[in-house]
C-alpha cells in the first residue's frame, strides 16, 4: 500500500544558502507557492490586460473574484474594511489556488503544511493587533470588556475574551491545515485501495469499483472543501479585522 | 516508493517525522512563503486590483454616458413629437377658420341674392296689382254702362216706354252701391 504521507514531503530542489544556521532551499513547496502566485497573476493581471469593456471569460473570473472578496469584506467589516482589500484578496486567492492546485495528482499542497497556515494566520493576527492599537489606542482593549456585564463576573468574562482572542490564530490556522491534510490523506488511502484491489485479478477489478467511485466523489468533495476553507479563512480574517476597526461589542 | 529527504531529521532512520512537523524545513518554507506572498501582495495591490477597479469605473461611466445619451435622444424625439402635434393642431384650427369664413360669406351672398329677388318680385307684384286695379276700374266702368243699357232695354221691353236716361243711371247707381 502506497504511503499516504508521502505526498506531504518537502523535497529540496536546490539550496540557496544559510540564514542563522538554517539551510534555505528552493523546495517543492516553494515551487508550488511560486506557481500559485504565477497562476493568480496570470488570471487577474493577464486576463485584464485588454481592459475589456465587455469582459471575456477569464476577465469575468477575475472580476467575479474581485467582487466576491469585496462584498465579503463590505458585509463583515464594512466599507472601512476595504483598506485591507489587497491583503484579504491576496490571502483568499493564494489559499484558494494553492488548495485547488493540490488536488491535481502529483502536485504538492502548500496549505497542507502547518508552518504556512500558521504564518498566514499570524499575519492576520498581528495586522489586527497593530492596526487595532494604532487606530483605537487603548480603546482597542474594550474588545475584551463587553458592555453591560455585571462587575462581579467581569474578570471572568475578560479572561475568557482574552483567551478566545489569543486562540484565534490557532484555530484559524489549524482549521485550514487539518482540512487539507485530512482530505488528501483520505483521497490517497482510497486511491491506494483501488490499485491494491486491482492487483487481485478479475474479482479485485470488480471490488476496486467501489473505492474508485468513492475517490471520484471525494475529489468533488475536496474541491468544495478547497473553496470553502479558503472562504472560511477569508471571512474569519474579515471578522477579525472588523474587531480592529470597530472594537467593543 | 517513499524516497524522502528526511535523512536530516532527528527521527530514527526508516521512520521519518511527519512531514508537516519536520522543523528543519520551516526556515525554507517561511522564506519562500514571505517572498511569494509579499510578491503576490505587491502585484495585487499595485497592479491587479487598481486595474480591475478602473475597469469597473470605466464600465460604470460608459453605462452612465450611454444612459444620458439615450435620455437626450428621448427628449429630442419627444420635442419633435410635441412640435408635430402643435403644427397639426394649428393646421386644424386654420382649416376650421377658413371653413367658417367661407360658410359665412356664402350665407351672406345667398341672403343678398334672396333679398334682391324678393325685391324684384315685390315690384312685379305691385305692378301686377296696379294693372289689376286699373283693369278692374275699367271693367267696372264698362259694367256700369252695360247695366244702364241693359236696365233701359229691360224697362223698355217690360213697359214699352223708354225711360229717361238720368233715372235709369241713378237707379243702377243705387243698385251697384247696395
Amino acid at each position: 500500500m502506497a504511503d499516504p504521507i508521502h505526498q506531504f514531503e518537502i523535497k529540496k530542489l536546490f539550496t540557496i544558502g544559510n540564514i542563522g544556521g538554517h539551510e534555505i532551499a528552493f523546495t517543492n513547496s516553494a515551487l508550488f507557492m511560486v506557481i500559485s502566485v504565477g497562476l493568480i497573476s496570470a488570471l487577474v493581471i493577464g486576463s485584464t490586460s485588454g481592459r475589456g469593456l465587455v469582459p471575456g471569460r477569464l476577465q469575468s473570473v477575475a472580476e467575479l473574484s474581485y467582487e466576491f472578496v469585496a462584498n465579503t469584506i463590505r458585509s463583515t467589516a464594512g466599507t472601512e474594511g476595504m483598506k485591507f482589500f489587497p491583503l484579504v484578496f491576496s490571502l483568499f486567492m493564494f489559499i484558494l489556488v494553492a488548495n485547488v492546485i493540490g488536488l491535481v495528482p502529483y502536485t504538492f499542497t502548500v496549505t497542507s503544511h502547518i508552518i504556512v497556515t500558521v504564518s498566514l494566520a499570524l499575519l492576520v493576527f498581528v495586522t489586527v493587533l497593530v492596526y487595532g492599537f494604532w487606530k483605537n489606542g487603548l480603546k482597542f482593549l474594550k474588545l475584551f470588556v463587553p458592555s453591560g456585564i455585571p462587575i462581579y463576573i467581569l474578570p471572568l468574562i475578560v479572561f475568557i475574551e482574552v483567551l478566545s482572542f489569543l486562540s484565534r490564530p490557532v484555530s484559524h490556522s489549524i482549521r485550514l491545515f487539518a482540512n487539507m491534510l485530512a482530505g488528501h490523506i483520505t483521497l490517497k488511502v482510497f486511491a491506494s485501495f483501488v490499485t491494491m484491489l486491482a492487483g487481485f485479478g478479475i474479482a479485485g477489478w470488480i471490488g476496486a469499483a467501489l473505492p474508485l467511485a468513492l475517490v471520484v466523489a471525494l475529489t468533488a468533495l475536496e474541491l468544495l472543501v478547497a473553496f470553502l476553507q479558503a472562504y472560511v479563512f477569508t471571512i474569519l480574517t474579515c471578522i477579525y479585522l472588523n474587531d480592529a476597526i470597530h472594537p467593543g461589542h | 516508493m517513499a524516497v524522502t529527504t528526511s535523512a536530516q531529521t532527528g527521527a530514527p532512520p526508516g521512520k521519518p517525522a511527519f512531514p508537516p512537523f519536520q522543523v528543519e524545513t520551516f526556515a525554507s518554507q517561511l522564506v519562500w512563503l514571505a517572498i511569494a506572498f509579499v510578491g503576490l501582495y505587491l502585484l495585487m495591490s499595485r497592479v491587479a486590483l487598481p486595474r480591475i477597479a478602473s475597469i469597473f469605473e470605466e464600465r460604470r461611466d460608459r453605462i452612465a454616458d450611454d444612459l444620458a445619451e439615450a435620455q437626450r435622444f428621448k427628449d429630442e424625439s419627444e420635442g419633435a413629437l410635441a412640435n408635430y402635434e402643435k403644427a397639426l393642431a394649428d393646421a386644424r384650427g386654420r382649416a376650421q377658420a377658413i371653413a367658417n369664413e367661407t360658410r359665412e360669406r356664402m350665407g351672406a351672398e345667398a341672403e343678398e341674392r334672396r333679398r334682391a329677388l324678393e325685391q324684384r318680385l315685390n315690384g312685379k307684384l305691385a305692378e301686377a296689382e296696379r294693372t289689376i286695379a286699373a283693369t278692374k276700374a275699367a271693367a267696372m266702368a264698362n259694367v256700369h254702362g252695360i247695366a244702364v243699357e241693359a236696365a233701359a232695354a229691360i224697362v223698355e221691353r217690360l213697359l214699352g216706354t223708354t225711360p229717361a236716361a238720368g233715372s235709369v243711371e241713378s237707379a243702377v247707381e243705387d243698385a251697384l252701391k247696395r
